[in-house]
């Protein structure tokens, strides 16, 4: 093998992969946008929150368990709980980047699963930030759009249980939670979670057996070695 | 209501990606720190997908929603793209009510 030569990836071949993870999951903006508006969000709601909210996981989560009957502030707090992921890609970045300041504070709003995945991986700073802001800035930019587009026309189609979009909803979040199922702790985190949550439903007010499952990521993340 | 917690979402979720490229790497990294971090998403989704599928209010309902969720498995499986899994699991459950 040659590739000790000098033939790492280039900055070409990184903003082709970013743009390709870019495209690939804007795709999931259309069944926000309109998941969201058959939760009973407006297209307003979920427009803003594509825009300022900017990660998947949490915007389903508050919009899921709206749907489900909760509380919005409930489902805000859910909607936390999976964001804090986002503060350890930032911790994992920040030497990376080494940006301070206003550079900072605007790169901040881009650190997602996604591009922290373009970044991380790449052999220097400056290949790590054309990664980062690549993958970021695409998927911002498709994602809103598809999120309107996707409001737009689930507002159009009117009942959403009509087409099965209150199934959708599960079928997101099993989507987004299949890539993290990589071990056992995993698999076992995620089948006390969703016992606990079912046991809780019929004694508890929408919403809480979603946040009282978190106390399984808790305990067992206190008890184990390793994961 | 709703407009109160898109905003206090909003804001939340941005200070936890600031606060990440803020502060000093060893103050968060701390063994068990990390992995209650990396199992909390893995739980609160298995909650969320749970809940969604067979809750209904304050019920446990089995309806459509399972059929379609058991078709959402095989089409992650068969490693289909999400919207792919999202569409096949709304189309199972709108025929079965047709």
């Amino acid at each position: 093998m040659s590739s000790d030569g000098g033939r790492g990836p280039s900055r070409r071949s990184v903003v082709r992969d970013s743009l390709g993870v870019g495209v690939a999951t804007g795709a999931y903006g259309v069944s926000f946008g309109a998941i969201s508006v058959g939760s009973g969000f407006s297209v307003a709601q979920t427009c803003v929150l594509s825009l300022l909210v900017f990660t998947g996981a949490s915007q389903f989560a508050l919009v899921g368990v709206v749907a489900s009957g909760g509380n919005p502030l409930t489902g805000a707090v859910s909607a936390l709980l999976l964001g804090s992921r986002n503060t350890l890609y930032g911790l994992r970045l920040a030497p990376l980047l080494g940006w301070t300041g206003g550079r900072r504070a605007g790169a901040a709003h881009l650190v997602i699963d996604e591009s922290t995945a373009m970044s991380v991986s790449q052999p220097d700073r400056d290949l790590a930030r054309v990664g980062f802001l690549v993958t970021g800035v695409c998927v911002f930019v498709l994602w809103n759009t598809a999120t309107f587009a996707g409001a737009v026309g689930g507002e159009a189609i009117g009942d959403p249980r009509t087409y099965g979009l209150d199934a959708a909803v599960g079928a997101a979040f099993l989507a987004l939670l299949w890539p993290r199922l990589s071990g056992g702790t995993q698999r076992l985190a995620a089948l006390l979670a969703a016992l606990l949550a079912l046991g809780l439903v019929p004694l508890t007010t929408p919403g809480v057996p979603v946040l009282a499952a978190g106390l399984v990521a808790v305990a067992l993340g206190l008890r184990m070695r390793r994961t | 209501m709703i407009w109160a917690a898109v905003l206090v979402t909003a804001v939340g979720c941005y200070l936890l990606k600031l606060l990440g490229l803020s502060v000093p790497e060893r103050v968060l990294e701390h063994p068990a720190m990390s992995r209650v971090a990396d199992l909390i998403p893995v739980a609160l989704l298995a909650a969320l997908v749970a809940v969604q599928v067979i809750a209904d209010g304050t019920r446990l309902v089995i309806d459509a929603r399972l059929a379609g969720l058991a078709v959402a498995v095989v089409a992650l499986l068969l490693r289909a793209p999400f919207l792919v899994v999202v569409a096949a699991a709304a189309l199972t459950a709108a025929l079965l009510r047709q």
